[in-house]
């Protein structure tokens, strides 16, 4: 600090910060990239470990033993099913009292803002069935949750029968300390939302302490896939992460994470690039800020919960029930183990394997790199500010150019791009009946096509700032405007990704290179075109395809652009069911920020 | 003759003299001894199997003296009144105490009501005699030494966990004083009951555990269940129906309920060598009635039901609103034991349906995030048409600040107005809060009292060694009096089980219910304590270079000054100026 006490020293680094600007500012955009990317790396990650001494040093025994009555139970349930053209509520009754479980029905109805076309459901009426396994001599403090989907078609079942079949199992024995609840929730996180969210009757049975939601399609599976992240990229502790990993290696099940397998080769390029792939899925499905797996919602009430999918593929190896009741066994063991609620290890990861994680410490590094050009950007902008323009010949400078601009050249296009995003926000859904009359469109595309309409018109803006400006934008002008904005992006930016790295960062790889070079005097047309390129809109139509191509499911363009359109839809819908924030963040903040530069290249 | 006559006379003068003497002596003795009048021992167990498969065993032992521990007595022989608690009452001037140790949750809605109600943990209340002057220092004083006769953490209550209830703790005994500053009532929600809480409480009894009822208390049995609580409750009671004096009446009850389904695999069969691995061969010698009785209720006919050795003595009692009957052996006679001279009771039932408890009561934490949240109590009322008052009293930690003006009581979507409310709020770090109300149940309804907080940030010692486990928050308390279908009995002298004359009976239409919600247990934000070296070193190195020169160099704007020139130059530079020539 003292280097920047002297003023001599303080000019002459401030010059050279100025002077050599450019080239700082795209080694750090590099060395950004390169970080991220050397994230995946194997010997840059550590490899996973038991942090919670509860949960590490105890042994369990698993001894699951009715794999095969389960496989029953699940076919009956689904005949049941069948029967009763939906959840069979009264069957699931009778079994739960029969297997000794305190057994509670929860009715919901929802109504969807619009409808969703993806699950086919506008009005939402179900019902979940929940027993609790009251733990001998506890005081129903702290509980533990394992949940099944009823899923309409043939799916699940097996997952239904398996929780029937550990409920009997486990009401025998005599260790428990928690209560269990055994919960079978219709329509999938609606369902999940309504037995979280405490109304009069609605699970409960104390502090959840932590939550597994079990997908089971098939009699045998080839492995079994954690889902993790959860609403708005929450993620819970790397403890259950490593508790899964734990399990399956010690039983023997193949185990994989974003549906990717571990290899190996970390030191060959193949190697390599699956490790990336894994990241980035992990990564893409964060920054979506959607809860993956049902288990999702219990993330916000800091309930450590994860989703655990049996995935049956053409491989040779197969795992029956009885061995995934035994690893579920294990894990449940393992947390009524716990004395306290899992804090021990790590709350913000990203995940290349199942056995490596990056941990925040790591990964920020890659981000602060790229928020450091907004600062060095915003820095070259402040000491053009400050300096006086250089004197004209008479050696008189004209007063008029050297005043600051009028609050209202920065304040006008804030407040407009700002408008325009709360539009963004409110006018596809209150438009939709009104789009639906007028166009021979479904609520839905009504929807999307809405929020598209506004985020295109709002490109007009510079136009119209200008039309409500009185006369010319200054040069000091658009360098006060671009401040601000720099300084506004850097804000939201580190913001967001201390909240959810992955979309911090997603959105820092596109903006941070528009917010740097923009300024009225570059080539408009391709600009503009870059510009838009960048913008929030177009990074998640790439991020579409990406997406796909990760997960080895290349889409057309045609298909492609009905999946974009099927996304925004379920971004709004997600933030009206469940609160998910990243469709207000990209309304309300990020794209009228991009404005704000859009605005500057349009400066007149 | 007349010699004869004489000798014989003197004779049966001697005898009578040396007999009454001896008499006199003996009287002399006894009273010397006891210093007090008679005392008696009744011990108890009660068997009733639950509707949800279950089955409930209830003991309790009961010791009533004719004695006065106060005004000055010294009280120093002891004969089946424990000394170790006789001692108690008289140095600290107890009038009741009541003192519960449980593990695990009376389940209501699947049990019914238990005929004595506790909440999970420990809970503890006393009244003072009015003499007292320091009741706070006593009461203190009192928990230490309580904490070492039943090896509990007693004493771990302190003002932070006591309120002084003014209308959910009325005396149980006989007394006009109700004045609240002679009351303290605390609960340790975290304290786990285990065996060394059971052997300091089964040597209160006159016979241990030797001989009686209590042969049965063996611990590997009585905590492989689902719930089990322990008690001890002294009070004074009348002698007589004219209750001219008064007798201390010490009851030790022990509540257990097994679990058919673990240990029975789902036959409903069960007998007492099954449940507490013992049979029973004697009364305790001391005690003057010693009795099993058996709830037939739901089997008039005997199909339910299937009790062995059977037993001639039926006897019906009301106890909790209702006429139940029960099958009573009695161990006093000799019969009881049949020819093997050991009594294992066999009972097989079916399942038989129950009267829905009319209160009962649950609670819950809403919301997320560890800055606010809300309790909510719900109370439900399942009476099909008539409405009852009930007392709620809350008493909550100083940490979670209560915002009293967000206090909702809504039944049936209606607001209710409580028509008492006693409210004391808290002080950090010096007493909980404590929220009493009167609030009537509509029949058949669910009534539900709602209350935000806000969880406060401790300071660092004041997190307990596991802060992440959170912090609990003790049971709720629900008094009341619930209207009955059957007439209740008001004569509390007649001779009646010793499950039913519990609570004290005032009228015939309505009895005394209490119910405990379950504790809570809410997290409060906590700091990560596993790096406090690195944080401290973070926070003193930003605050002391970074926020410190920073904020110089954004309050300073910095300048080039000259050195000031010396006193020779000055000099120099006036004479020059004066010359007119350019200064050095």
């Amino acid at each position: 600090m003292g280097l920047l006490s002297d003023p001599n020293r303080r000019r002459a680094l401030i010059s050279l910060l100025t002077r050599l600007n450019s080239p700082i500012c795209v080694v750090c955009y590099m060395a950004g990239v390169a970080w991220f990317m050397g994230l995946a790396f194997e010997p840059f990650t550590l490899r996973t470990y038991m942090s919670e001494n509860a949960m590490g040093s105890t042994m369990v025994e698993e001894r699951f033993p009715a794999g095969e009555r389960a496989l029953t139970t699940g076919r009956e349930f689904s005949a049941h099913k069948k029967k009763a053209g939906g959840m069979p509520v009264d069957w699931l009754v009778k079994t739960m009292q029969a297997r000794g479980l305190e057994v509670f029905t929860q009715r919901f109805s929802r109504k969807l803002p619009f409808p969703d076309e993806n699950k086919e459901r506008y009005m939402v009426k179900g019902t979940n069935v929940y027993g609790i396994l009251r733990a001998p001599r506890a005081p129903r403090t702290e509980a533990l949750v394992l949940s099944a989907p009823c899923t309409p078609g043939d799916s699940n079942n097996q997952a239904v029968g398996l929780l029937l079949g550990l409920a009997q199992y486990f009401r025998n024995q005599i260790y428990w300390a928690k209560d269990i609840i055994f919960l079978v929730n219709e329509h999938d996180l609606i369902g999940m939302q309504a037995c979280i969210t405490f109304s009069p009757d609605s699970c409960r049975g104390g502090s959840i302490q932590a939550a597994l939601s079990l997908e089971l399609s098939s009699d045998v599976i080839t492995s079994m896939d954690l889902v993790l992240e959860g609403l708005n990229g929450q993620l819970p502790n790397l403890d259950l992460a490593n508790l899964f990993y734990a399990f399956c290696q010690k039983i023997g099940v193949l185990c994989t994470i974003q549906g990717k397998l571990q290899r190996n080769d970390w030191d060959s390029v193949s190697g390599y690039s699956h490790s990336v792939q894994t990241m980035m899925l992990m990564v893409m499905k964060q920054a979506s800020g959607r809860p993956w797996g049902d288990h999702g919602l219990f993330l916000r009430y800091h309930i450590e919960a994860a989703s655990i999918k049996g995935i049956n593929s053409f491989r040779q190896y197969k795992t029956d029930v009885t061995t995934i009741g035994r690893l579920l066994e294990g894990m449940y063991r393992k947390l009524n183990n716990l004395l306290e609620r899992l804090h021990q290890s790590y709350f913000f990861y990203l995940m290349p394997s199942l056995s490596h994680f990056v941990s925040i410490g790591y990964y920020m590094p890659a981000f602060g790199l790229l928020a450091v050009i907004l600062l060095l950007r915003a820095l070259d902008l402040w000491v053009q500010l400050a300096t006086p323009p250089p004197r004209t010949e008479d050696g008189i400078t004209d007063k008029e150019q050297v005043s600051s601009p009028g609050v209202l050249s920065v304040l006008t296009p804030l407040v407009i791009s700002h408008l325009t995003g709360v539009a963004l926000y409110t006018l596809p859904i209150q438009f939709q009946e009104m789009a639906v009359e007028q166009f021979p469109v479904s609520e839905t595309e009504a929807v999307v096509l809405t929020a598209i309409g506004v985020y295109t018109a709002g490109l007009a803006l510079p136009h119209n700032t200008h039309r409500l400006l009185s006369g010319e934008g200054t040069e000091q002008g658009w360098r006060v405007l671009k401040l601000v904005a720099v300084l506004y992006l850097a804000v939201l930016l580190g913001c967001t990704a201390l909240i959810n790295f992955s979309l911090g960062f997603i959105l820092a790889l596109t903006l941070v290179p528009v917010a740097a070079f923009v300024t009225p005097h570059v080539p408009k047309v391709l600009s503009a075109f870059i510009l838009v390129i960048l913008s929030p809109a177009c990074t998640l139509l790439f991020s579409v395809f990406f997406f796909q191509e990760l997960q080895e499911l290349p889409v057309s363009f045609q298909e492609g652009w009905l999946l974009y359109l099927s996304v925004i839809s379920q971004g709004i819908l997600d933030h009206f069911l469940y609160g998910s924030l990243v469709y207000p963040l990209i309304a309300l903040l990020v794209y009228p920020c991009w404005l704000l530069f859009w605005n500057i290249l349009f400066w007149k | 003759m007349a010699e004869q006559k004489f000798s014989l006379s003197v004779c049966v003068c001697v005898c009578v003299c040396v007999c009454v003497c001896m008499c006199v002596c003996v009287w002399a003795v006894r009273a010397m001894m006891c210093g007090c009048g008679r005392d008696d021992f009744q011990e108890e167990l009660v068997i009733r199997p639950l509707h949800s498969g279950d089955i409930y065993a209830s003991f309790q032992f009961r010791t009533v003296w004719e004695t006065d521990f106060m005004r000055g007595n010294k009280v120093s022989h002891y004969r089946l009144f424990p000394k170790s608690l006789g001692q108690v009452i008289s140095k600290f001037s107890v009038r009741e105490l009541h003192i519960s140790f449980t593990q695990g949750y009376w389940r209501t809605m699947q049990w019914g009501q238990p005929f004595q109600p506790s909440p999970p943990g420990a809970e503890l209340w006393v009244w003072f005699q009015d003499s007292v002057t320091d009741v706070d220092g006593t009461w203190k004083e009192l928990t230490n030494v309580l904490s070492g006769i039943f090896c509990a953490s007693l004493n771990f209550i302190d003002s932070t966990n006591t309120v002084q209830p003014s209308a959910s703790f009325k005396p149980l005994g006989i007394g006009n004083e109700t004045d609240h500053r002679f009351l303290r009532y605390a609960t340790l929600p975290r304290e786990i009951v285990c065996t060394e809480n059971l052997t300091p409480w089964k040597k209160l009894l006159p016979c241990g555990s030797k001989a009686g009822l209590a042969v049965l208390l063996k611990s590997e049995k009585l905590f492989h269940s689902s719930f089990h609580s322990q008690a001890v409750h002294i009070r004074p009671v009348c002698q007589d129906w004219q209750c001219k004096t008064t007798s201390w009446e010490l009851r030790q009850t022990l509540n257990v309920v097994f679990d058919l389904h673990n240990s029975a695999q789902g036959k409903r069969e069960w007998s007492l060598f099954k449940m507490f691995s013992r049979t029973l061969t004697e009364a305790c010698p001391l005690a003057s009635s010693s009795k099993i009785y058996i709830d037939i209720t739901d089997n008039p006919q005997g199909e339910q039901f299937e009790v062995s050795p059977a037993t001639p003595l039926l006897s019906q009692a009301v106890v909790l609103g209702d006429r139940r009957t029960f099958s009573v052996y009695d161990l006093t006679q000799q019969i009881t034991f049949g020819t093997v001279r050991s009594l294992n009771l066999l009972i097989r039932w079916k399942s038989s349906d129950m009267l829905r408890p009319l209160l009962h009561a649950e609670r819950y934490v809403a919301g997320y995030g560890l800055q606010t949240g809300e309790i909510h109590t719900l109370m439900y009322n399942n009476h099909p048409y008539r409405s009852f008052p009930v007392l709620l009293l809350d008493s909550v930690p100083w940490y979670l600040r209560l915002y009293i003006h967000t206090l909702t009581v809504t039944s049936k979507g209606k607001d209710n107005k409580p028509s008492y409310i006693h409210y004391q709020p808290s002080k950090d770090r010096l007493r909980p809060h404590l929220l009493e109300m009167l609030v009537q149940l509509p029949p058949n309804s669910v009534t539900e009292v709602t209350v935000q907080f806000e969880r406060a940030l401790l300071k660092w010692t004041e997190y307990t060694p596991d802060p992440n486990h959170g912090f609990y928050v003790g049971s709720s308390v629900i008094s009341s009096l619930v209207p009955s279908i059957v007439a209740m009995d008001t004569n509390s002298t007649r001779e009646r089980p010793l499950f039913s004359s519990f609570f004290p009976c005032k009228e015939e239409s309505s009895y005394f219910v209490r119910v405990y919600t379950e504790p809570l247990l809410v997290n409060l934000p906590t700091p990560d304590f596993s790096m406090p070296y690195n944080v401290i070193c973070l926070t003193c190195t930003v605050v002391a270079v970074g926020y410190g020169s920073l904020y110089n160099l954004l309050t300073r704007s910095f300048q080039i000054e000259e050195p000031s020139p010396g006193l020779a130059k000055r000099i120099a530079n006036i004479i020059r100026k004066m010359r007119g020539v350019p200064p050095l």
